[in-house]
């Protein structure tokens, strides 16, 4: 766990995420600017830090709606605004990425940051992203695999040779500047289905797992088959740490918490995934056994022990910006956060 | 209520004739009904290849957000080589897994031979409970010697369809007020 930065000593990790997503606000349907967007994502990871929250992370998407494309720049300027909480791409688009580019960029994030960069890479679940830059979409699992495979490479060498399909070969390359130590943390980032999980088990790379909703039971089966995967490879799961993400949004009754965040998940899965998020899926979400993180404090502290004592994981983060959720909504949550979920979470996870 | 009335064939007549008259029938019965026809054979539909329905261009486009925003579809089919034609099922592909949740669904069937009866039952059914659509039970199966130049001529047909589409309606209707007081008792 040591070589991804994580003490499990210190409890279950609290993060934030954004997609970057920029949609109106359903309520008023006004939307703020891209300019307004990235410096709230800014000040949000400014307010997380001083909540104590551990990570803050920001995706790429590249279409309608979306405002954080140079997801690496807008992170540049969140590690020189914070000091100590950990940052990360959630996720970073490999497969349409140059693997050097990429590990310069947040290479020279943690140089910056003082050694607080992670990546997470991903497949990218909106595709649009693959005509605009030059890619065919029937490269999809290829492109992935080969470009996260060299990523992993660079990581451990600072002098390379390479060669593959997507690139063109690498003789004798020297990939600086190398990060404050020696490498950085490299997560990949994985869907529902067990089958995505295991191919995360075979490469031995910590697992950074998406869970939109459903069953807390059901994403176990992706987490066993993630860790007996990286066994009969050999690697030892227990030094491999698992992050999982999802929605969150915490009001003062769970009622309110689901009036409140309905209308941004709804609209907002309307605009950017063509289907707005079922009210009967909705309402079940608030069940205990669901994953979803929303409702009460207290409601989401238990959801939140009860995910940890079934999945056995190292850090959860949370999505609580999605569909033009007003600035002063989300200071109140990372207040919620900040005042009475995270010490619950860390006297509870925590052996201190 | 949003009706499309879906031809699901590039090839022949009787499908389209049979959706003509449903057209026909649900805008007499019914003036305040939003109808649509989509015959496949006026529209340039590609294949399916694996991407948000939104993300389509031109036809295939239009196609596929028709019949996201219908509140019922009425599926007009022939019967090829034992089964659904490929232009009906690339439509269904088009679409993601859920499409046709909170959606009724309802199945007029042409075929050359009675011994296709169960072919809808059996292969198109099971793609719209998949697809989550509140399927009318009954379909309306009609054979070639019910039609004669381009027009139905067996009354009992065209009774079947005039009550495909009052179900097709009332069902719509009926499972909207549910669904909505079921969702006003959510209180979110």
């Amino acid at each position: 766990m040591e070589k991804y930065r994580i003490d499990p000593s210190k409890g279950l990790e609290f993060g934030i995420y954004t997609l970057g997503d920029h949609l109106p606000d359903p309520l008023t349907g006004e939307r703020i600017s891209a300019e307004q967007r990235i410096h709230e994502i800014i000040e949000l990871a400014q307010l997380a830090e001083q909540a104590g929250i551990d990570f803050f992370s920001v995706g790429e998407s590249h279409q309608e709606y979306f405002a954080t494309q140079a997801h690496s720049v807008v992170l540049a300027a969140i590690a020189q605004a914070t000091n100590k909480i950990k940052i990360a791409s959630s996720s970073t688009i490999i497969s349409t990425s140059d693997p050097v580019r990429v590990y310069e960029d947040f290479a020279t994030i943690d140089l910056i940051s003082k050694g607080r960069a992670e990546i997470i890479a991903g497949r990218a679940s909106r595709v649009g992203l693959f005509e605009l830059l030059g890619y065919d979409l029937r490269d999809y699992e290829e492109l992935y695999e080969e470009k996260f495979d060299l990523l992993l490479k660079i990581n451990a060498e600072k002098t390379l040779n390479w060669s593959g399909q997507f690139r063109a070969p690498l003789k004798d390359a020297e990939i600086i500047p190398r990060p404050v130590s020696g490498s950085l943390p490299i997560w990949r980032a994985v869907g529902g289905p067990p089958a995505s999980a295991i191919k995360a088990g075979y490469a031995g790379v910590p697992m950074f797992l998406a869970m939109l909703g459903g069953p807390a039971t059901s994403f176990k089966h992706s987490i066993n088959a993630y860790r007996a995967a990286a066994k009969s490879r050999d690697f030892d799961p227990d030094e491999l740490p698992i992050a999982t993400a999802g929605f969150f949004y915490a009001a003062e009754t769970t009622q309110q918490a689901q009036r409140e965040y309905y209308p941004h998940i709804n609209e907002g899965m309307k605009r950017t995934n063509g289907r707005g998020y079922p009210k009967q899926q909705f309402a079940q979400g608030a069940d205990v056994r669901d994953v979803m993180n929303i409702g009460s404090p207290q409601q989401i502290i238990e959801k939140i022990l009860y995910q940890y004592e079934l999945f056995g994981h190292q850090r959860y983060i949370a999505q609580m910006d999605f569909g033009g959720v007003p600035f002063d909504k989300l200071k109140k949550n990372i207040e919620i956060i900040g005042n009475e979920i995270l010490p619950a979470i860390k006297k509870y996870t925590g052996l201190v | 209520m949003k009706i499309v009335a879906l031809s699901g064939s590039i090839v022949g007549s009787k499908t389209r004739t049979a959706i003509d008259y449903t057209v026909k029938v649900i805008n007499e019965k019914y003036p305040i009904a939003d109808i649509t026809l989509l015959d496949l054979a006026d529209y340039d539909v590609q294949f399916s290849d694996g991407r948000l329905y939104t993300e389509y261009i031109g036809d295939t486009k239009y196609v596929a957000e028709s019949l996201m925003e219908a509140d019922a579809i009425i599926i007009g089919t022939p019967i090829f080589q034992a089964s659904i034609p490929a232009t009906l099922k690339n439509v269904f592909d088009l679409l993601p897994e859920k499409a046709f949740r909170d959606k009724v669904v309802s199945v007029l069937v042409t075929a050359g031979s009675p011994k296709h009866y169960l072919i809808p039952e059996q292969q198109l059914k099971p793609i719209l409970s998949y697809m989550k659509a509140q399927t009318v039970g009954s379909y309306v199966f009609i054979e070639e010697k019910d039609f004669y130049q381009k027009e139905i001529v067996n009354d009992d047909v065209l009774f079947r369809i005039e009550r495909l589409i009052e179900d097709t309606v009332v069902l719509t209707e009926t499972y909207t007020k549910i669904r909505e007081d079921k969702e006003a008792e959510y209180g979110f």
